[in-house]
């Protein structure tokens, strides 16, 4: 595994770095943070300079502390919903593939059904009935997303049960645990993991618009998507505060992306 | 046009207005699904009794689900959607000039969009691996990653607070010209421009360079035939097909991603208008948007389906 890791192209290595930043930031945010994300520091729109690096919002909260702090909401919100998607859709898809026959097709369906609304309009639908934040939010948009993963997990799941190497291992008597852990997994993870790297970059995106339209997380949490829309204002005095949280998850996505391309690249190369 | 593909037709218009059906069903039925009761839910905790009462019989709730849903089902095929809950007015008339406005906005991207992105695909497939190609998937992948709220602000910097060309605010008013129209929506159009492209142009690229790989054109250029004789005579009829699939499929996405870029420029469309009334529970007018938005989407990408099977050479001639 090291010897991939070092062998990877400068752009996947650039992409890791920033993640490993970000996640850093996220961790430490209490430690880094010079005020709390809902103190009141200073006055309202202070200046990039001296005491605020990034100057103030429109309460008068600083921007830095609060880019910080949006980190830890944000990327962690992404992260949770992404990994219970992940959870709910792989264990759905693997029990599918093993099952078959009716469950099968009933799952399929309801996967099919899902996935044929735009996943914002469904989003906004039932955001209309649970009412916003952090629980809802989760819920809402881990089964919305759990359908794609769903069909993932159990495509993957279909091949590899199908692969000979894993007929051999089962015929030399091994466990069912054991051919799940040495002969599929090892060969199922790298485009897993390409999938939870797109999987995420597409929550990180849809959760971020949603707090932008007013919908994510409720103030007064430092999210993201939110602090773009509270100091949206500033960008038509040529003032580009709001730029910052939107530039963050610009790159956080780019970052991963980068990964991702590389782990395709990988995913691929074992396959041949 | 021949039996088999008159069936293959049929099944997927069938299929797809199936889809449509369904998809009404849910959009009816989130109100069931979810846990709790909604008109508690709604009005809060501190409702009284009778409060919540009269806002059941105001949305139906007293009645049994599959006759409130025939009702419902009913006055949408005549274009009656019900009642606001929040100012009253019918549902209809709050979003057909929304709509209006919404397609206006999509349509005005993708006369900027599909051009732009068939010629960069083409252009990056007949260079392949030269400065351009990669410079443009460079690009391609870094737009795909950036979220459309930050593509409109750098826009919005760029355009209107720097050189001040062109309006932050696309306010249209209901009796505004079409010029006045084309030009206080063009930042927003462009925006969702940048969103689109970058999708449309790689898949052309790919289906170009799918082709171009294919036995036929290898014939093609051991006859001797001139590169752009090639190019129009031989791959693009049978390219055609995967790349409109393709641009439906990215109309489809436009419709929807025009919430965003709504928001941003606060453009009286119906995403806007969608967004502001999740946040007031105005069930039926979610409702109403939402299955608009749901029928663009399903009808576009059921057009995307239909272009491909009746544009395929192979099956137009068959053997």
């Amino acid at each position: 595994m090291g010897k991939i890791f070092w062998r990877a192209p400068l752009s996947a290595k650039f992409g890791l770095a920033v993640v490993a930043a970000y996640i850093f930031a996220a961790l430490f945010a209490p430690l880094l943070a010079p005020f709390s994300e809902t103190e009141i520091a200073g006055a309202e729109f202070e200046p990039w300079g001296e005491g605020f690096v990034f100057g103030t919002d429109g309460l008068g909260r600083d921007m830095l502390s609060r880019m910080l702090y949006g980190a830890r909401n944000t990327v962690g919100l992404a992260f949770t919903i992404t990994a219970l998607a992940f959870l709910a859709g792989a264990s759905l898809g693997l029990l599918a593939a093993a099952k078959g026959g009716w469950l099968d097709q009933l799952l399929g369906r309801a996967a099919d059904m899902v996935m044929a609304v735009p996943s914002l309009i469904l989003a906004l639908l039932m955001l209309t009935i649970t009412g916003t934040g952090a629980v809802p939010l989760v819920a809402v948009i881990s089964l919305i997303q759990s359908p794609a993963v769903f069909r993932i997990a159990r495509a993957e799941a279909m091949n590899a049960a199908a692969m000979d190497y894993v007929e051999a291992a089962r015929l030399r008597g091994e466990s069912l645990l054991w051919v799940a852990r040495r002969e599929i997994l090892p060969n199922a993870l790298p485009p897993l993991a390409a999938e939870f790297g797109l999987r995420f970059i597409f929550v990180f995106l849809f959760i971020s618009a949603l707090s932008f339209l007013g919908l994510g997380l409720q103030p007064p949490l430092a999210d993201w998507g939110g602090m773009v829309r509270e100091n949206a204002t500033l960008i038509t005095f040529g003032d580009i505060t709001p730029l910052l949280p939107a530039g963050a998850i610009a790159f956080l996505a780019v970052a991963v992306n980068f990964v991702v391309d590389w782990l395709l690249h990988v995913a691929s190369g074992l396959k041949k | 046009m021949n039996p088999v593909l008159l069936k293959m037709l049929g099944k997927r218009l069938g299929l797809g207005f199936l889809t449509l059906a369904v998809v009404a069903v849910f959009i009816f039925s989130v109100v069931e699904l979810l846990p709790g009761d909604v008109a508690q839910e709604v009005l809060g905790q501190s409702a009284t009794p009778e409060t919540v009462a009269a806002f059941r019989r105001e949305l139906g709730l007293d009645k049994p689900p599959f006759p409130r849903f025939l009702e419902w089902a009913g006055g949408v095929l005549r274009g009656d959607f019900g009642n606001s809950l929040a100012n009253g007015r019918p549902v209809a008339e709050l979003v057909s000039g929304r709509l209006g406005n919404t397609l206006f906005l999509a349509g005005y991207a993708a006369l900027i969009a599909v051009p732009l992105a068939l010629v960069l695909g083409v252009a990056a497939a007949l260079w392949r691996n030269t400065l351009f190609d990669r410079a443009a998937n460079v690009a391609a992948l870094s737009a795909v990653s950036l979220p459309e709220f930050f593509v409109a602000y750098l826009l919005v910097l760029g355009f209107s607070v720097t050189w001040n060309i062109f309006p932050s605010l696309s306010n249209i008013e209901p009796g505004a010209s079409l010029g006045e129209k084309l030009y206080k929506a063009f930042l927003p159009a462009l925006a969702l421009t940048l969103v689109v492209v970058a999708h449309m142009m790689r898949m052309t690229r790919a289906a170009v360079i799918n082709l171009l790989a294919s036995p036929y054109i290898e014939m093609a250029k051991l006859k001797g035939l001139r590169g752009a004789r090639i190019v129009v005579l031989h791959a693009l009829p049978n390219a055609l097909a995967p790349i409109v699939n393709v641009v439906a499929i990215n109309l489809a996405y436009l419709v929807v991603g025009v919430v965003v870029v709504e928001a941003v420029f606060v453009y009286p469309g119906l995403g806007q208008l969608m967004v502001d009334s999740v946040s007031r529970r105005d069930i039926p007018v979610v409702q109403a948007a939402g299955l608009i938005f749901a029928a663009v989407y399903i009808l576009l990408n059921l057009l995307a389906d239909v272009v491909s099977i009746a544009g395929n050479p192979r099956l137009l001639h068959p053997r």
